[in-house]
């Protein structure tokens, strides 16, 4: 026992002070995968709630977002290259919800990676973001999603059975909205290839 | 009473493992991969309530920065930082550049401190934009200003600490904060909101 006991405190001396890298949990979700299950607390403010067409209280699951694709950007309040991102972003958001066709099936989310709800309100004031942003505090999100740098945008398809497919992941920027939309509409097969 | 050690410590290798970080894709692959620190490597020489040590060092815009030409005039935040092109250092600053409304509102201005030199930092500030608050480097003589402060590390870096500072020249709050994570926004917007009272 006394053996034990000296080796987790070998152990634990060890991994205090010598310098070791922090392993990543998983890897980045994979297009034609599934995605793994991310768990939300639904809005509590009505606008929120409405574009997602949740309701109630609790969480909910990418999946049950009312909608055909789901644009997930994980983001982080501190990052530079994501506040430069977030008018881009919101590009986007204004190109989907001015399309009558696309506004019902195309909806966006963002999540803070290690942000409170304090620093995404920050953002979200800042940038005048309109679509629901979500705060990661523990970061277990951002595990889950593979420990990815940030701006990263994940696309998924809500199939008929209620699994989010990955249709697009990717890190940076998503560049010309315009394109990227064009870009998620062929992968969702929402749009048929010319 | 040795189970309990055991198990402790376990906890703790499994606590240490899970510290993670997000990385802006701003800085690339130019960011040193994140190693888990010892959380605090200084001794407090400072508390709530002492005058702040006055100083001057050398900003990436050239000029010299004085503790003093704030007091009477502006609150201090001080950041101390460990040091340039690190994970957590790498997005403190930025958050901080993105809320200089924040503080406005407490009529205060942030002064960044690392110990590295001035083109280092030049270079490392670059992608983060135009930064607002002055940056100076504690590099020559190494750490001075750290030391005085009581966060300067036995390696010779920062603590990642911070410190608000009345317009009398007054520490009204120091956190010397776990240098593996970053500080969240709020504590320091409700500490500024005390210098009203």
């Amino acid at each position: 026992m006394k053996r034990i006991c000296l080796f987790y405190i070998v152990v634990v001396t060890c991994f205090l002070f010598l310098d070791f890298p922090v392993f990543a949990e998983g890897k980045p979700p994979e297009e034609g995968s599934t995605l793994p299950l991310i768990r939300l607390p639904i809005p509590t403010s009505n606008e929120e709630k409405g574009y997602l067409d949740l309701k109630g209280e609790g969480t909910f699951t990418i999946s049950q977002i009312k909608a055909d694709v789901v644009i997930i950007e994980i983001f982080s309040m501190y990052c530079p290259y994501c506040q430069k991102e977030a008018p881009i972003v919101n590009e986007l958001y204004n190109i989907i919800e001015q399309n009558p066709e696309l506004r019902d099936k195309i909806k966006i989310i963002g999540i803070g990676a290690g942000n409170t709800s304090f620093e995404v309100d920050v953002f979200r004031k800042k940038y005048q973001i309109s679509f629901p942003l979500f705060p990661d505090v523990d970061f277990s999100i951002h595990k889950i999603c593979g420990e990815v740098n940030t701006p990263y945008f994940i696309g998924v398809k809500i199939n008929r059975d209620q699994i989010a497919q990955v249709i697009y992941s990717k890190l940076g920027t998503i560049q010309d909205p315009a394109q990227f939309l064009n870009l998620i509409l062929k992968n969702s097969g929402l749009k048929r290839e010319d | 009473m040795m189970k309990t050690i055991s198990i402790i410590a376990f906890i703790f290798i499994l606590l240490s493992v899970s510290t993670v970080y997000s990385t802006s894709e701003m800085f690339k692959d130019y960011i040193y991969q994140p190693v888990i620190l010892k959380p605090i490597d200084s001794k407090p020489k400072l508390k709530v309530g002492d005058k702040a040590p006055d100083f001057t060092l050398p900003s990436i815009s050239g000029e010299k920065v004085s503790l003093k030409q704030y007091i009477g005039k502006k609150n201090i935040v001080i950041s101390f930082v460990p040091a340039a092109w690190t994970p957590v250092c790498s997005e403190q600053w930025p958050g901080y550049n993105l809320v200089k409304d924040i503080f406005d509102k407490y009529d205060a201005i942030l002064l960044g401190i690392t110990v590295d030199n001035i083109p280092t930092l030049y270079a490392w500030t670059r992608p983060m934009g135009d930064i607002w608050f002055p940056v100076l480097s504690d590099f020559w003589p190494h750490g001075k200003v750290a030391k005085k402060y009581g966060v300067l590390r036995s390696n010779g870096v920062s603590e990642r600490a911070l410190f608000i500072i009345d317009k009398k020249g007054i520490i009204r709050y120091i956190d010397i904060h776990d240098i593996n994570k970053r500080p969240v926004l709020e504590e320091l917007v409700k500490e500024l909101e005390k210098l009203k009272n």
